[in-house]
């Protein structure tokens, strides 16, 4: 067999891995296609960020799961540092507040040994205070899992693309697959908005809409509906900010709420869990309700929560909850060539790496291709060099070499004209399109206190100029979300247009 | 390899940011014989005023009624005239207290990074506006919400138009003069949704801005969530109770393609906060004594990083101020004074500045009321001072001088307060 063309439906973390992954071998051709302008537009860039360590998974209840959260949590670790992503690995603490709660913490002690998850134990009220001193004094214990991680999602998306096309994978955004087309029990290829694309092998990494994606490919055993997480973002210089990753204990009918501290250094809150019809797969929008539920759960956690005005941003993700409630990765002799990699809610971003071995794996093993490792393959990447995280004397090196490093343009975020240059070159070299939220997620511009209030015309201003468009022509999240209307004289000239005709 | 070096300058003032505090210190500061630099971050010296081309500036500063860029200008040319060299696209990333007589900037600007050593700061780095995100307005988040601020910069410094039909939040004077700006641009205004039962800014902008245009003004309500996927297409507005709560059942979408965020500034004070500055929660500025100095010493505030002001006349004067602050604190290596005696909010007053009196110069401070009074004065109780109005609106400060010597020994504290006369 010769050079097999796979086709990868959505650019998600799974997808972005998967790209990445698939991207060591010879013999596959690699195209990733997104309906979204860019990379990591879903789920991945609206979730807690955990790399769960894998003691909350029932192997008995969903095997795939269990095992692939734990082999994920390892490869982080791994792929972290290859691709250069912001990830950190404080632990996690579980607190509970009664017997009761003790008594079903206990359960993920017993599953952490099941799963092979190192080092979890629980730890009484005095060890839990010189663990975190921001924990909640109420809490009398918690369930310590020192190797859950926190990463930056959308970030990690960025650099698993990024270092896939470097290895020669393509990118097709904003374009919408329709349907698998399926010929005599084969995979051809897939039927999207901008026509049909040949693939040999398709994988179906289509996030919230993986369920239509694999039905039209003749495998309906499955659904997904979207479960609504709302979260809360306070200031940078807000007050606790939490070393390790605080938890709620489960109940059967919550999966609980954390209280993080991000990559960025921002204490986050959330989520919800709220179930939505399978129609409202698109709605993102954030309630009263949530954002207060959220806030309440939080104070349980902390000693103490920061003021309501400290609060910068709310925003809510959808993920994708199968019917299955497992993960569906699995390759079919019928169609032979199609692969599901669905149901990846969480922890669906702490398996994304695993999930990535495992797609080549079924490749391999059950589509029974001999897979040839490239050479030369690029195991690294690095991302963009930033003044907020560079110490002074490498601040003064940087605007040596570039003199845009002593722009500033986002005051609360430290972010320079010259990482707003490289994130547009970076953003065209995937083929991606390049827009107000791309330069957003890869540089942090706009995401401090102030939001974007100063920043963002400033960085309108400066695309326009790099990109020889007007500046009504950027868009904050392309077509129909540009940016102005117009020119200031634009609907002068407009009502004066339509009295002359 | 050779490693590289940052600049260096010394000098004995470091103005940081060049808008009108800024500018009125710097041009005080070189003409009292002290050296100084300013730093700004925007693309030219000057700030918000640069945008601000409607007039009401410089009423009481320059006897003159001038547009904000006018007055702006004024206060650039005296700068340039003096010769205060300065930076633009500077940005301070730390400043570093070493002792009483030296304090350390680092800054970026294209292409350079310098250190500035300074014997006295003087942070003049304005505000910020409160966002969508600070007032509790949940919902979609589509393209088409600005903050005043940067509608503002669309369409005065860079010529672009933000949209078509617009809502705007909050009815201080920002908001209504942005609801006329969007009008006089072929913009239909909506409304102006203002959360308390008055409206925020003077009574003249109300009538100017919006009465003269038609423009609907909706007391007592406010947007609660924004709906559209790619643009705004409504806002959801709904009453609101005496404790400013949403009344269930009153909701109601209003259809429009823009919503503009007037809510109010917020000092920028990052950096202070950074340096470990005492803050007054009632400003959201820094603490200061009646020569602008915070409780870090020879580190001076003036302007909207100080507190909100209405009036740039006033902002202006307290730079003029802090420089008057630098020079003393050079001259002796700090601010002599006997004892400072705290300035307290009592009934009726929402914030005061400074915050801390010696009775040994002259003081005016400078006060905002919680709510609007009628007939009533604000009066310094330990003092019998007071200053009266026929009507004391919050969005108008009062100020209230007291003279040298005036403080008795035994007045361990002064109390400002709002006295109603029936």
């Amino acid at each position: 067999m010769g050079r097999l063309r796979v086709a990868i439906v959505g650019a998600g973390i799974v997808g972005c891995a998967i790209a990445r992954e698939l991207s060591r071998y010879e013999n596959l051709d690699v195209v990733v296609i997104e309906r979204e302008p860019d990379v990591g537009w879903g789920a991945t860039k609206a979730n807690t960020g955990i790399v769960h360590p894998g003691h909350e998974e029932d192997p008995d209840q969903h095997p795939l799961r269990a095992r692939l959260c734990v082999e994920g949590n390892r490869l982080w670790r791994e792929w972290a540092r290859e691709l250069d992503i912001p990830i950190k690995f404080p632990g996690e603490l579980m607190l509970f507040f009664s017997e009761e709660e003790r008594k079903r913490a206990q359960r993920f002690v017993e599953l952490a040994k099941r799963n092979g998850v190192p080092e979890v134990r629980i730890v009484d009220g005095e060890e839990l205070r010189v663990l975190e001193p921001a924990a909640s004094p109420r809490a009398i214990g918690a369930v310590w899992a020192p190797t859950a991680g926190v990463v930056n999602p959308i970030q990690a998306a960025i650099a698993m693309i990024e270092n896939a096309v470097d290895n020669g994978a393509r990118l097709l955004v904003e374009t919408e697959v329709k349907r698998v087309r399926v010929e005599s029990g084969k995979v051809v290829g897939v039927e999207t908005s901008r026509g049909f694309i040949e693939a040999d092998i398709v994988i179906n990494a289509a996030g919230i809409n993986a369920d239509e994606i694999s039905a039209s490919a003749g495998i309906d055993t499955f659904r997904i509906w979207p479960r609504k997480g709302q979260y809360v973002v306070f200031d940078r210089l807000a007050q606790p900010k939490p070393t390790r990753v605080l938890h709620t204990v489960p109940t059967p009918i919550t999966k609980g709420v954390y209280a993080v501290t991000t990559t960025e250094g921002n204490l986050m809150i959330g989520p919800t869990a709220e179930d939505l019809p399978p129609d409202r797969k698109r709605d993102t929008s954030t309630t009263r309700e949530g954002v207060e539920y959220v806030l309440r759960e939080g104070s349980k956690l902390l000693e103490r929560i920061p003021p309501r005005r400290l609060v910068i941003k709310t925003f809510a993700g959808l993920r994708p909850e199968p019917t299955t409630r497992d993960f569906v990765v699995e390759a079919y002799q019928k169609p032979w060539g199609l692969i599901n990699a669905a149901g990846t809610r969480s922890p669906g971003l702490t398996a994304a790496p695993a999930i990535a071995k495992l797609v080549a794996k079924l490749i391999a093993e059950e589509l029974g291709v001999e897979l040839v490792e490239k050479r030369g393959w690029r195991r690294f990447r690095r991302g963009i060099e930033r003044v907020r995280d560079a110490p002074w004397p490498k601040l003064v090196e940087l605007v040596k070499r570039d003199p845009m490093y002593g722009w500033i343009i986002c005051r609360d975020e430290m972010v320079s004209a010259a990482e707003v240059i490289e994130a547009v070159k970076r953003i065209q070299r995937i083929g991606a399109r390049v827009t107000l939220d791309g330069v957003r997620f890869r540089t942090w511009l706009g995401m401090g206190r102030c939001q974007g209030s100063f920043c963002r015309v400033a960085t309108a201003m400066l695309l326009s100029k790099v990109l020889g468009v007007k500046p009504f022509e950027i868009t904050l999240r392309g077509k129909g979300s540009e940016y102005a209307v117009g020119d200031v004289k634009a609907l002068w000239r407009e009502r004066l247009g339509e009295r002359r005709t | 390899m050779v490693s590289a070096a940052p600049e260096r300058i010394d000098v004995d003032v470091l103005v940081i940011g060049g808008g009108p505090a800024g500018l009125a210190a710097a041009a005080r500061c070189a003409k009292l014989g002290l050296s100084t630099m300013i730093v700004e971050v925007g693309d030219r010296l000057g700030g918000i005023p640069l945008q601000c081309v409607h007039p009401g500036f410089g009423i009481h500063y320059f006897g003159e009624d001038l547009t904000g860029t006018e007055f702006i200008e004024r206060l650039i040319d005296r700068v340039e005239e003096l010769g205060v060299p300065y930076l633009t696209r500077a940005y301070v990333t730390e400043l570093i207290y070493l002792d009483v007589d030296r304090k350390l900037a680092r800054v970026l600007a294209p292409g350079r990074a310098i250190e500035i050593e300074a014997k006295a700061i003087i942070y003049a780095a304005g505000a910020r506006e409160r966002h969508v995100y600070e007032i509790n307005i949940v919902g979609d988040r589509p393209s088409g919400i600005y903050t005043a601020g940067e509608a503002q910069a669309m369409m005065d410094l860079y010529g672009l138009m933000p949209g078509r039909k617009v809502l705007i939040v909050g009815s201080g004077d920002v908001g209504l003069i942005m609801a006329r700006r969007f009008a006089l641009e072929g913009a239909e205004v909506v409304g102006v949704v203002e959360i308390m039962p008055w409206p925020g800014g003077l009574t003249r902008n109300v009538v100017q801005c919006l009465q003269d245009f038609g423009i609907p003004l909706l007391l007592s309500h406010a947007v609660i969530a924004v709906k559209g996927r790619e643009r705004v297409e409504a806002a959801i507005v709904a009453e609101v109770d005496k404790n400013l709560k949403p009344v269930p059942g009153t909701e109601r979408e209003i259809p429009c393609d823009t919503i503009v965020i007037a809510a109010g500034l917020v000092p920028n004070t990052e950096l202070l906060e950074r340096l470990g500055v005492a803050m007054d929660p009632a400003t959201a500025g820094p603490r200061v004594n009646e020569l602008l100095e915070t409780s870090v010493p020879g580190v001076f505030a003036a302007g909207n990083a100080l507190a909100i002001n209405d009036l740039v006349d006033n902002v202006a004067e307290q730079g003029e101020l802090a420089a008057e602050g630098a020079r003393i604190f050079i001259e002796n290596s700090g601010i002599p004074t006997a004892r400072w005696i705290p300035v307290a909010r009592g009934k009726g007053i929402r914030l005061v500045v400074p915050q801390l009196v010696s009775g040994e110069r002259r003081v005016k401070l400078l006060a905002r009321v919680s709510k609007p009074f009628r007939r009533a004065c604000v009066e310094i109780r330990e003092l019998g001072i007071r200053t009266c109005r026929p009507r004391l609106m919050p969005a108008e400060m009062v100020s209230i001088e007291i003279s040298p010597g005036s403080i008795p020994r035994d007045v361990e504290k002064l109390t400002l307060e709002v006295v109603e006369h029936g």
